[in-house]
Order: structure tokens, then C-alpha cells, then sequence
């Protein structure tokens, strides 16, 4: 998992799916943006179909976490620079 | 070897691994290795530890495997533009490997196959909403019928 490991994360959905991602995401967050595959999110580059949502709650990220055995996992991970850097994408 | 052979340039595919649960991805993913250096395009693999060891397992000389990268060091080397690929297959039977598709997709100008298998295999297909070739099969541990629909496609003579 590189750097997001090492992160105080908190795992909101697990082993779901992309789509139950996106829908939680646009259902729970205050904020969101769309970003493409391949954005560095905490230094990991992030994966899925786009465009990828990832939400924003004041300072906390909310971001779907793929690995090929387990699906993708929904993270929480609270980090005010990082949530700043991606709101100015919107 | 004659001049305009010698001048053509080596193409390269990159063979994006998922979790080697399913059986039949490690029996394929060595097909297509040896059907793409008969054609004397270059594989590489990118897969997890558990996906590439059992490649590494069952090629120990490496008669058909060659180089072979851990999935986000692929992703990097890509992203960071030290290298792409002409052809990329990504190996599919659930939603992660959906989402590595896309993103291959998004960020390789390689052209995209998608080699989807496993019990639920139509379903794969009918979420995938992005342009690739999609190789599908219903096939879990026989290996015959996706080796068939790969063989029908040809992606190695394009």
C-alpha cells in the first residue's frame, strides 16, 4: 500500500465495489471532485473508472483504495493540506 | 535478417495481472506471453506478489516470462512518463480488475485489451463502459474456452 498504509485511515466500505464508492461518496460528502486515473492521492497514484470521485469533508479525504484481491476500499483520512490541494481541482 | 527488418522498431505489451485466484489467469497469461514473442513483441508483467510468483513458479527458467514489475511500480513508470507500452491486456474477473482496465485506459496510449473470465464473466462485461476489445469466456478452471476467443481475436498479429 506504500504511504497510504503508513496514513491514520479510517476504512468507511470494504472489499466493495467502484460504483458503491462513487454512490457513497455522492450521498455523504459535503464536497466532491472528479479526478482522472492516475492522480497522486497521499502520493499513490489512484485507480478506477473515470472520472474517479473523491470527497471532501472540511478536512478530511474521502477516496476509493483499489488492490486487485480485495476489491476497492473506501478511505477516510483526515489531512487539511491534502484536502486543500484537491478542492482547488474543482 | 533483412534491412527493414532490422529497422523495425520492437513493440512491447504490458500484462496486467489481477489476483491469481481464478486459475485459469496464470495458464493464459503464459500463452499469451509465448504467442506475443513469436511475433517478437516484448511482454512484460505487472501484477502482485502472489500473481508474478506463481508465473516465476511455474517458468523458473524463464522460457516465456521476462520482466516483471509489482502492479504500482507499472503504474508509476507509466503516470511518471519513463515508458509505455503498444499493446496492454488487463486481466479481469472482478471489480478491481474493471477499475485497472479503466485506468490503463486513462493513462497508457497502449492499445487495450480486456481478457475477462471467471463464473460471473458477462457481468464483467456489461459494466465495462469505456473503449477496449474485450476477450470474454466463461472460464474458471479450463483454460480452453478463453484460449479459444484469444486465438479467434489474435491480438499478437495486429
Amino acid at each position: 500500500m506504500g504511504c497510504i498504509e503508513s496514513l491514520p485511515y479510517e476504512v468507511i466500505l470494504r472489499g466493495s465495489s467502484f460504483k458503491e464508492c462513487r454512490d457513497y461518496i455522492k450521498k455523504e460528502c459535503r464536497e466532491s471532485v472528479d479526478v482522472q486515473p492516475g492522480l497522486k492521492v497521499f502520493d499513490t497514484h489512484i485507480i478506477g473508472v473515470p472520472p474517479i470521485i473523491i470527497g471532501l469533508d472540511g478536512d478530511f479525504v474521502i477516496f476509493p483504495f483499489t488492490k486487485p484481491c480485495h476489491g476497492t476500499f473506501l478511505l477516510r483520512v483526515e489531512d487539511k493540506e491534502e484536502a486543500d490541494r484537491l478542492r482547488k481541482k474543482r | 535478417m533483412d534491412l527493414a527488418q532490422e529497422e523495425k522498431p520492437q513493440r512491447s505489451a504490458l500484462l496486467v495481472l489481477g489476483c491469481p485466484q481464478v486459475p485459469v489467469q496464470t495458464s493464459l497469461a503464459l500463452y499469451l506471453i509465448h504467442r506475443l514473442r513469436q511475433e517478437g513483441i516484448t511482454p512484460v508483467v505487472a501484477g502482485n506478489r502472489s500473481a508474478v510468483t506463481l508465473l516465476v513458479v511455474a517458468d523458473p527458467k524463464r522460457h516465456y516470462l521476462g520482466e516483471a514489475l509489482d502492479l504500482d511500480h507499472a503504474i508509476d513508470q507509466i503516470m511518471d512518463k519513463k515508458r509505455d507500452f503498444d499493446l496492454c491486456f488487463v486481466f479481469i474477473h472482478n471489480d478491481a480488475g474493471v477499475s485497472y482496465a479503466a485506468t490503463m485506459g486513462a493513462i497508457s496510449k497502449a492499445r487495450l485489451y480486456a481478457i475477462i473470465y471467471g463464473e460471473h464473466y458477462d457481468q464483467i462485461v456489461s459494466s465495462i463502459t469505456f473503449p477496449c476489445i474485450n476477450i470474454a469466456a466463461k472460464a474458471v478452471h479450463n483454460p480452453m474456452p478463453l484460449k479459444k476467443m484469444l486465438d479467434e481475436v489474435a491480438p499478437w498479429a495486429v
